[in-house]
């Protein structure tokens, strides 16, 4: 009757293996089924020209980084020297402002005429690309938040690695911080250059 | 209206004895509970009410809610669309809405989430092999269980020797004590003090 004392022991060492795995996973990463597939369409207006809209085709040829962010967003803050110093190294990242104005839970949008919100906006974007620096090769402005349901956006900030072909490769959730970026991200970054 | 005074009133009396702090401490908490009943309501209502767009047609938004009651809210997680209050969920609710009264089925809408946000955002996952152990494991370990228990008893069973045939001298014997005869008795007892 050995299988007695086997079958417990197997029973036990297969649930540590479950936990050891499964609670390493962090559940507020949620995997992008994006991954591997022609960055979604939109048109947006550009935070440069806001009387022109602007394609992801706009900036085909080249890889970048798509960076969701928002001002009222707090990690959006860590995230941005980091930004700064990539934009230094050489890397193309191109800033989607999400919900400047609907997003920000201080302030009451249904208060604000179309025209009156994007004024603000501008102002809020204008007054921190002044103070931080402004990392963007390109920007453009979500107010809605309708194109970033097509990526998929849960939070800011995101970052999607975008090749020079239009494919997103990869999906970044939380703030881009220099361990991240070394750890992990340098290398997927690089992959996409050698990729164009 | 008299009596309902006059009984008010003896309450009042009962209460300023001192014989009522018991119920009393009772009723102001249930004032309490009340009052925060309220102001949870006025709190809640304009957030509510900020984001949400109900459609017109009562049949169409009613199809929109239980649409929305079968897909996660991928910032709170263990919430509905219909049911978060997370500025994303208002947002995807309203996109649910509108796809709907575009006349979009609720299968196309369910893909076009899943699309975007993955599998995750439903709540009742698709049977296929990936989620075959989601799906099945808990009957098979019922079923591995229920075996178990019914393979134990057994074995239990046969080992207590209970439905064991017996031998001709227990029989005699056992049939002796239910005819009620006393040597039966002694015999045990004799049995008893040797062992």
């Amino acid at each position: 009757m050995r299988w007695k004392y086997v079958v417990p022991l197997v029973v036990f060492l297969g649930l540590v293996v479950l936990f050891a795995v499964g609670f390493r996973l962090n559940p507020r990463e949620i995997p992008s089924p994006l991954i591997g597939k022609p960055a979604p369409h939109f048109t947006l207006p550009r935070f440069a020209e806001p009387a022109v809209t602007v394609t992801p085709a706009a900036w085909a040829g080249k890889p970048y980084l798509l960076n969701v962010w928002a001002t009222w967003c707090v990690s959006c803050r860590q995230e941005h020297p980091m930004l700064m110093r990539l934009k230094q190294e050489g890397v193309r990242i191109i800033g989607f402002n999400y919900k400047e104005i609907r997003g920000d839970a201080g302030l009451d949008a249904r208060k604000l005429s179309p025209e009156a919100e994007a004024q603000l906006a501008w102002q809020r974007i204008g007054a921190w690309l002044k103070t931080g620096g402004d990392p963007y090769a390109d920007l453009v402005v979500d107010l809605t938040g309708r194109a970033a349901i097509d990526y998929g956006v849960y939070g800011t900030p995101e970052t999607f690695f975008i090749d020079a072909k239009g494919v997103i490769r990869y999906k970044h959730i939380g703030p881009i911080t220099p361990e991240v970026w070394q750890d992990q991200l340098r290398a997927k970054w690089l992959a996409l250059q050698e990729g164009s | 209206m008299r009596r309902c005074v006059q009984s008010l009133l003896a309450v009042l009396r009962r209460y300023a004895a001192g014989r009522f702090r018991v119920d009393a401490t009772l009723g102001w908490l249930l004032i309490a509970i009340a009052f925060s009943a309220v102001a949870q309501s006025w709190a809640a209502a304009p957030a509510a009410e900020q984001r949400a767009q109900p459609l017109h047609d009562p049949e169409l938004e009613r199809r929109a809610l239980a649409l929305g009651h079968r897909l996660r809210c991928v910032v709170c997680q263990n919430q509905s669309i219909a049911e978060s209050n997370a500025e994303l969920a208002h947002d995807l609710m309203n996109q649910v809405r509108t796809m709907l009264q575009a006349g979009k089925s609720e299968q196309e809408i369910v893909d076009f989430l899943v699309a975007r946000y993955g599998e995750f955002v439903l709540f009742e996952p698709p049977f296929d092999a990936r989620t075959l152990l989601l799906w099945v494991g808990p009957f098979a370990l019922a079923a591995l269980g229920l075996f178990g228990l019914w393979s134990g008893l057994r074995r239990r069973q046969q080992q207590s020797g209970v439905g064991a045939t017996l031998d001709e001298a227990a029989k005699a014997q056992a049939d002796a004590l239910l005819a009620g005869d006393s040597p039966s008795k002694t015999e045990t007892r004799v049995a008893k003090e040797s062992s």
